[in-house]
Parts: C-alpha cells; sequence; structure tokens
C-alpha cells in the first residue's frame, strides 16, 4: 500500500469486466485458507493424553482462554457465544499480526472488511437476545425504563455498530498510514518501531473488537434477566408480606 | 483566488486542525482513566484482571472520537470528494 492509497480496496490484483480482484479479498481468503489449514492440521490427532502436540496446546490455551475471558463478562455458559465472538477475535487477530509480513496488506485496514464484522455482531446481539428472551422479552427492553427512550435506545445500537466499523479502521489504517508516511521519511530505522507499535496495537483492537461485541451481547441478555429476577423477588417479597 | 487553490487550503488546513484540536480531549481523558485505574490497582491487586479490561474497553470507546477525526483528516487530504469534483470539472 503507497501513501496515496487509503484503503487496500483500491489496491485491483486482477481485473475482468465488473469483476476484479481487489487487495481486501485476496488477503481475506489468505486468513482464512491459513486459519482453517492450521486448525485442521492441529486438530487432525487430538489426544486427551498427558502427552499431546504443542499444536493442541496451543488451541487448548487459545479456547480456554477465550472461554474465561466470555465467562468473567457474561457470567454465564459460554456454549453458544465461544463459536461468534472466538471467530471474530481469531479472524481480526491474524489479519492484524501478518502485517510484519512484507507485501501484505491487513484487510481490517478497509472499512468493507470492519463493516462487515460489525453488521456481524448487529445482527447477532438480536439473536441471541432473542434465543435467551424470547421475541417480545428481547423487544421490551427497548422501552426501558420508559417509551421515550424508544428512538434513543436504536440510536444507540445504530450509532455503536458505526463506532465497532469505524474504530477497526481507524486503528489500522493508521497503523498501515504511518509505515508508508515513515517509510518516505526516515526508511532505515523508525518503520520498524512503529511496525512493533502496530503489532500491539492490532492483537489490542482485536481484543477489543470481540470484548465489545460479547459486551453488547451480555447486556442483550443477561442484565434484564437479572432485573426481572430482583423484581420477581421484590414482588415474592411484597406478596408474603401482605399475606403475613 | 480560484477554487483549487480555495479547496486544496481548506482541506490542508481543515485536516491538521482536526487532528490537533480532536487528540486534546481524548488524551486528557484517557490519561485521566489510566491514572484512576493504576490508583485502584493499588488499592485492590486482587482485581487487576476486572479493572484492566475495563480500562482497556473504557480506552476504546474514549480513543474512537480521536480516531474519528483521524479519519476525517484521512478524507480531507487522500479522499476528498470536494478536491476529485473541481478536478474532474
Amino acid at each position: 500500500m503507497d501513501i496515496k492509497t487509503v484503503s487496500p480496496d483500491q489496491v485491483v490484483f486482477w481485473q475482468w469486466g465488473p469483476v476484479s480482484l481487489n487487495a481486501t479479498i485476496v488477503f481475506t481468503w489468505v486468513v482464512i485458507g491459513l486459519l482453517v489449514l492450521v486448525s485442521w492440521l492441529a486438530t487432525r490427532r487430538l489426544s486427551s493424553d498427558v502427552q499431546f502436540s504443542r499444536w493442541q496446546n496451543l488451541l487448548e490455551i487459545l479456547v480456554k482462554g477465550m472461554q474465561n475471558q466470555i465467562k468473567d463478562i457474561s457470567h454465564q455458559e459460554t456454549g453458544i457465544y465461544l463459536p461468534f465472538a472466538g471467530t471474530l477475535f481469531l479472524f481480526i487477530a491474524v489479519c492484524n499480526l501478518l502485517s510484519i509480513v512484507p507485501g501484505y496488506t491487513p484487510p481490517t485496514a478497509s472499512l468493507s472488511t470492519t463493516a462487515a464484522l460489525a453488521i456481524c455482531v448487529f445482527v447477532a446481539v438480536p439473536l441471541y437476545g432473542i434465543l435467551n428472551r424470547g421475541f417480545l422479552g428481547y423487544l421490551r427492553q427497548y422501552i426501558r425504563p420508559t417509551m421515550f427512550m424508544l428512538p434513543f435506545n436504536i440510536m444507540g445500537e445504530l450509532s455503536r455498530t458505526l463506532a465497532l466499523a469505524v474504530r477497526l479502521f481507524g486503528n489500522m489504517m493508521s497503523g498501515a498510514k504511518i509505515g508508508a508516511i515513515l517509510l518516505a521519511i526516515a526508511p532505515l530505522f523508525f518503520p520498524i518501531i512503529m511496525d512493533a507499535l502496530g503489532l500491539l496495537t492490532g492483537l489490542i483492537q482485536a481484543y477489543i473488537f470481540a470484548v465489545l461485541a460479547m459486551v453488547y451481547i451480555a447486556s442483550a441478555t443477561r442484565t434484564h434477566q437479572e432485573r426481572e429476577q430482583k423484581q420477581e423477588k421484590k414482588q415474592e417479597e411484597k406478596g408474603e408480606k401482605s399475606h403475613g | 483566488m480560484d477554487s483549487i487553490s480555495l479547496i486544496g487550503m481548506a482541506s490542508v488546513v481543515t485536516a491538521g486542525l482536526t487532528v490537533a484540536i480532536g487528540s486534546i480531549g481524548p488524551s486528557l481523558g484517557e490519561g485521566r482513566s489510566v491514572a484512576q485505574a493504576l490508583s485502584s490497582i493499588a488499592q485492590q491487586p486482587d482485581e487487576t484482571n476486572n479493572i484492566t479490561r475495563t480500562l482497556f474497553v473504557g480506552l476504546a470507546m474514549i480513543e474512537s472520537t480521536a480516531i474519528y477525526c483521524f479519519v476525517v483528516a484521512m478524507i480531507l487530504i487522500f479522499a476528498n470528494p470536494f478536491w476529485d469534483h473541481v478536478i474532474a470539472k
């Protein structure tokens, strides 16, 4: 990516009529292929023995760590959340970390990729909410605490999706951009430092994206359940008092 | 002054101002939140994991305002629609 192009969408590798293959599509498929290949190779010979391969060890640490994080955030069983949040984290992390490979531009530096990921979260939140609380139960949270909050709740839902997309895009794009600018100004040493910093930012951004997605899902499923339980308890206590 | 130089000048100056002013608020906010998080970690070292995670999420929220400013500045410099319109004419 040179200094003039803002997003890897503009880097076209191959064009045939209206069909074009740009850097975003190519590198997204590279990342997907890499993830599938590595996890297929690693899970080929799983063992529950004391002796197991280091790849299995790596995957176990990853999955266990993600399960712990999800449990910490949502205080629920991780079963149905792990595939979604874990995939988001792994995909974005691999996308960002591969940026040390020369010639590679992270697909997350394109607004199309990050918008697609944010729309996935936007769709997943109501899905999980409805799965946990039922259709009406989920819709009811939009008119909480009062009816007047309905437009604000809807606005919040939309604006946080936009924020998710633009945050990841801005961070990764700024990393690639600063690399390109420094390469033009001081090509010897400084780009390496900024690249190292970019690795840190990339990993933190992947973590933040997954955690925020999980926080949104948890807020659609959990807090209201707790509130309802509290209300039920209060009502029961009131009932007991009035009976007593 | 013709419109090309006017638009070019306005874009460059505005891009610089956007990043300069737009980074003041988030940096103050991030400094405050990190200082607060450090002092609460010093008071309750057992809660370090929770505090750190909440800190990172909060920092991401705060930082996104600065990132918006950066994106706007980048659009003004590299993908300015008004500049493209004037050049195309």
